[in-house]
């Protein structure tokens, strides 16, 4: 069903596309992550395909593999009723671990794209909001990352070099004329 | 629209100071009010939540606000992130049931049948199951659809003043847990649903039980909306409160009640009828107000329509096995675990080692109470999920409240909250 997805995407943008595959019923492809807001993009506004809904951001963290993340996003297309999840693989170095964020084409990116940052310290370049969502700026390391140890506990403790939490509330202040916070 | 201080006094006032259509300021009156205008004003940071009665479960807003108008909102979840996918990973794909009932803890059954369905889909097993499991698959999840939308709506009710009716849809509430509990054998976290199939059959006076128990929560359902729907308090409060686009509601991702409150017809089970949907003659409620509402009629509505599937699959369920006949996938019936070696390994091996599912992976989605629910599980081989990523509805849900709560009231939160029925347990995993 979502077969056409990928036909128009390998007719469109032949270049973007490494990789095309279908396992029990699910369409995928796998995205160039220099091209992925274009595929986006093509993905959201073409006549055939109409994304407008993007239904989840998240990751994969295949440890001790290279390329070792794999970003998933996952799309549907209300008037079209098809859908296919959208792949872009990246490396472990810092410098490497990162992706064009979405947030300007989804709202719902916005969220789903901070999860992803939280949980795999995948960094979205461009992204309007880049913090923590379910865990506390605090926190070091990232949990969802496989060689983050299950069993791991860690007290909340107040850190110089890190942002507080408190600080968002903060956040909202600098734009304001509310003196009552500092 | 924005008057002075002065100028609202003098409205409201009369010359002695008493209450009137209209009249001169009390020279008392007068020198407050001008003393009034010259007060200095500014914009206000207020916090709400993450302990506040309003915010089901644990949910902080910072809001910037200009006297009682929003301006600003941060909208802060975590507070009750549990881990859920990291547990999943060390866990079998048998051990994670409890786990997913506990996402969403108000229709755990609905989840337990999406997270079955992913894992069912890896083996190939989607289609093969016992008709009579899907059955009762879909009578359990839309009781627990009932029960969902049930709470959202008495809390929000209750929240708005209405203790009566909050009383009122706790008791039809809990007329259906005992239900499911007849059936479970738990009152609130079911596990009752296995890959494969369900645990075990029905009870042998469940239909007559059900019929009973639908008949008083129709009811209920109606003494409530007798109550509200023409109560200007309520219609006040839920009217054009928390307006949100439809273009807006689909990009922001949401689904379920809130997005067919906004006219968008979406509801997976109508779209892509999976399990036995398609056996059964129903309909999409959609309202178009896009706000509280709308939210709200489309939610009584959808209760009626699922009792009118309920309804229909008690009269068309077919007898039969509950569970896939493959020793494999099914754990073997306690009689033989208890009573033969050959059970008792499989039982072993079934617990220690987990149903071994094959590598790939798969994105399966339902219509959970709050929306599209979904699971993408990636599987290596093994008998424990590599990774187990839980679509939740109530996070994209959630991260819209900001556009929604912009330009309203402070007290208007509440009602716009209460709306999106945001599970925590859901919402932060």
């Amino acid at each position: 069903m979502a077969q056409r997805v990928l036909d128009v995407l390998q007719r469109e943008r032949p270049a973007a596309i490494v990789e095309v595959g279908s396992y029990v019923g699910d369409e995928m492809a796998v995205v160039e992550r220099d091209q992925l807001l274009d595929v986006m993009t093509l993905l959201r506004d073409h006549p055939e395909l109409k994304m407008n809904m993007l239904s989840d951001v998240t990751c994969v963290d295949y440890l001790g593999q290279e390329p070792r993340f794999e970003v998933v996003y996952i799309l549907y297309s209300i008037p079209h009723k098809h859908r296919v999840r959208v792949k872009v693989r990246i490396g472990e170095a810092p410098e490497d671990c990162w992706v064009p964020a979405v947030a300007n084409l989804w709202y719902s990116a916005n969220w789903g794209e901070r999860e992803a940052w939280d949980m795999y310290g995948v960094r979205f370049e461009g992204h309007p909001d880049p913090r923590r969502i379910l865990m506390y700026e605090e926190f070091v390391g990232h949990p969802l990352r496989k060689d983050y140890p299950q069993n791991a506990r860690q007290p909340l403790i107040r850190r110089p070099d890190a942002p507080t939490t408190d600080d968002q509330t903060t956040r909202l202040a600098e734009s304001s004329h509310d003196r009552r916070v500092s | 629209m924005n008057k002075t201080i002065a100028q609202n006094a003098a409205e409201t006032y009369d010359a002695k100071g008493r209450q009137a259509g209209e009249g001169v300021l009390s020279p008392t009156l007068a020198a407050f009010a001008e003393e009034a205008e010259r007060l200095p004003t500014d914009e206000l940071i207020v916090n709400m939540g993450p302990s506040h009665p309003a915010m089901h479960g644990t949910v902080r807003i910072v809001m910037r606000i200009d006297g009682e108008t929003i301006k600003d909102g941060d909208v802060q979840i975590g507070y009750l992130h549990r881990g859920f996918e990291k547990e999943s990973e060390a866990a079998t794909y048998t051990q994670i049931f409890p786990y997913v009932d506990r996402l969403n803890y108000v229709s755990p059954l609905l989840n337990n049948t999406a997270f079955a369905m992913t894992v069912e889909k890896l083996l190939g097993l989607t289609g093969r199951i016992p008709e009579r499991a899907e059955y009762i698959r879909v009578i359990v999840g839309e009781i627990s659809r009932v029960c969902d939308h049930l709470t959202c709506i008495t809390a929000s009710l209750a929240e708005l003043g209405g203790l009566t009716t909050f009383f009122w849809g706790n008791r039809a509430r809990e007329h259906l847990w005992e239900l499911l509990e007849d059936v479970s054998g738990a009152r609130l976290t079911h596990s009752y649903c296995r890959i494969g199939g369900v645990a075990w059959d029905l009870t042998r006076d469940f239909e007559p039980k059900c019929r009973e128990k639908l008949a008083k929560v129709r009811h209920l359902i109606s003494d409530t909306r007798k109550l509200v729907e023409k109560n200007r308090i309520f219609l006040d409060r839920m009217e054009g409160v928390g307006y949100i686009s439809a273009e807006d509601a689909i990009s922001y991702g949401i689904t379920g009640p809130c997005l067919r409150g906004c006219g968008v017809d979406y509801d997976v089970r109508k779209d892509h009828p999976y399990s036995v949907y398609d056996h059964f003659d129903w309909d999409v409620p959609i309202a178009d107000g896009c706000d509280n509402l709308a939210r709200y009629l489309v939610r009584i509505e959808e209760m009626e329509q699922s009792m009118r599937i309920v309804e229909q699959a008690l009269v068309q369920i077919p007898p039969g096995p509950v569970i896939v006949d493959d020793p494999l996938i099914a754990l073997p019936a306690k009689r033989e675990v208890y009573n033969s070696i050959e059970g008792m390994i499989a039982h072993f091996k079934h617990i220690m080692d987990g149903l071994r599912v094959p590598p790939g992976e798969a994105y399966c989605y339902t219509e959970g109470g709050n929306g599209e629910l979904g699971f993408y599980i990636v599987a290596d081989g093994s008998g424990r999920p590599y990774k187990n990523r839980c679509r939740p509805p109530c996070f994209y849900t959630t991260a819209a409240l900001r556009q929604m709560i912009l330009g309203a009231n402070i007290a208007d939160v509440v009602p716009i909250f209460g709306s999106l029925n945001m599970i925590g347990g859901e919402c932060e995993r």
